[in-house]
């Protein structure tokens, strides 16, 4: 395996040897056509366990990086209303300054690409605004390129860009950010991968159990059914939801086009409990 | 935004950390939670391993837990924001926020210096990303176990082995004359994937 194919997502020579013995018969490089088939015959009982919600299962063989990486006993159930995770960390005015959120602010110059804005509400499940906690960002630049030295694949480098963003939730849970489309990148998954663009998203809520990190793709990308991350959530409702919305209102004339992304937060907190859930 | 019958709305789905978050999670000093210079400081450590037995070099680690003093309010101030630069600055170095962020090392790695956390919830809560994780992992590193904590009452020896941090110094770093646990060197490996003995036990809130 060449040391560029390491650099891109890629799985170790473990992995990728013990994920195609399981996964196909083939010898070779791993095509799309086998990816699309697996992603295609991925049993359907096996992707939603009870109370999974739409996440993912963290065994999804087309995405060959879990095949080793994830746990095989099954998950301990906590039901402790005095467990520590019911609480959790919290952020404030000096963990965040208000430029944080302006991704096209960083640098001397303008960085390269389709300026946007992108804004949505953080909620819990039963619709409550998740207010004042941390929401973090990153991503590639307009050519689908990192800021990361791993991630060496000719596309340029953008001196006005880094992709990395914060900004807390406002008192209805909103956040905001400025910055530029992402570009789609090649990763080292099968032949000829590519991912569909996307911004990474990390929340808290009020609790650590709420902890979410995702990512944001865009809408009618023509990737979604290549990508096996993307697919790994088998539900197409579920998948919807990973999906900004064009809002034609908060785009801005010869400035910025506008994306909506509302995020709702899973897993207990402890103001659940004192409500008696 | 779309809901269930019953009324709660559907959560958004986790993806992957992937790769390339390490500039823009990891902070200066997330690993140092407790105060600077705090003779109470434990230090834990440990290697993340995958299912082939191999360290995994691009893991994120996040930590939270409860004060020495039983609070579970946390603080803020562990990123810090440079408002001049935009710089990342970490904690202050004065109060305890709770919170820690650790990036394994090349080789796997990592290390965390904290305050020891209160009788009554002995642990370290952590949340485990990686590259190839789809959804996050929550376990729990105890520093100090009771034979009556639920949750480690209720597994087997050899799964409840996999939460318990083990003591590596033999006490002499710690602090003399103070109650329960003060100072020391304490190794949490966690393994994603393995036998029941060796994987470790991964939690799931309900």
């Amino acid at each position: 395996m060449s040391a560029d194919k390491v650099s891109r997502d890629n799985v170790g020579a473990a992995a990728q040897t013990s994920a195609a013995a399981a996964a196909a018969p083939a010898r070779g490089p791993i095509t799309q056509a086998q990816i699309s088939a697996e992603i295609a015959s991925f049993p359907a009982a096996h992707a939603a366990p009870a109370g999974a919600a739409g996440h993912p299962p963290r065994d999804y063989p087309p995405y060959r990086s879990s095949v080793l990486r994830h746990p095989k006993n099954p998950l301990v159930v906590v039901k402790d209303p005095e467990a520590v995770e019911l609480t959790g960390p919290v952020f404030g005015a000096a963990d965040v300054a208000a430029l944080d959120a302006d991704l096209t602010r960083q640098h001397p110059g303008e960085p390269i690409g389709e300026r946007i804005t992108v804004t949505g509400r953080v909620l819990d499940r039963d619709g409550r605004p998740v207010r004042g906690q941390l929401v973090e960002i990153w991503q590639a630049n307009a050519a689908g390129r990192y800021v990361h030295r791993r991630e060496q694949h000719p596309a340029p480098l953008d001196p006005n860009f880094t992709g990395a963003g914060r900004a807390l939730t406002d008192g209805e849970g909103l956040y905001r950010f400025t910055t530029i489309k992402p570009g789609p990148y090649p990763w080292g998954n099968h032949l000829n991968a590519w991912r569909p663009a996307h911004i990474h998203f990390s929340l808290f809520g009020t609790a650590f159990t709420q902890r979410l990190v995702t990512q944001m793709y865009f809408p009618g990308d023509p990737l979604f059914r290549h990508d096996p991350i993307f697919q790994s959530v088998t539900d197409p409702a579920a998948r919807e939801r990973l999906i900004a919305v064009y809002d034609h209102d908060l785009s801005v004339f010869e400035w910025s086009l506008g994306y909506r992304f509302d995020i709702v937060l899973d897993g207990p907190a402890a103001t659940w409990r004192e409500e008696g859930r | 935004m779309s809901a269930e019958p019953g009324g709660l709305l559907d959560p958004t789905p986790s993806q992957t950390v992937g790769p390339f978050f390490g500039y823009s999670m990891p902070f200066p000093g997330g690993g140092e939670v407790a105060p600077a210079g705090h003779p109470a400081t434990v230090t834990v450590h440990g290697y993340v391993f995958d299912g082939a037995g191999l360290p995994i070099p691009d893991a994120l680690l996040e930590f939270w837990q409860a004060a020495p003093d039983g609070s579970r309010a946390g603080a803020p101030g562990s990123l810090r924001t440079d408002p001049s630069n935009g710089r990342l600055l970490g904690r202050d170095g004065v109060g305890f926020t709770g919170f820690g962020r650790v990036a394994t090392d090349g080789d796997g790695h990592w290390a965390l210096r904290t305050l020891p956390p209160p009788p009554d919830a002995p642990y370290l809560s952590v949340c485990v990303f990686a590259r190839g994780l789809l959804h996050h992992l929550y376990t729990r590193a105890y520093l100090a176990p009771s034979p009556d904590d639920p949750l480690l009452a209720s597994l087997p020896p050899e799964r409840r082995a996999t939460l318990l941090a083990t003591r590596q110094d033999d006490g002499a770093a710690g602090t003399e004359g103070t109650e329960g646990l003060r100072g020391g060197v304490y190794r949490f490996d966690v393994t994603l994937q393995g036998g029941a003995a060796e994987e470790t036990v991964f939690l799931d809130f309900r």
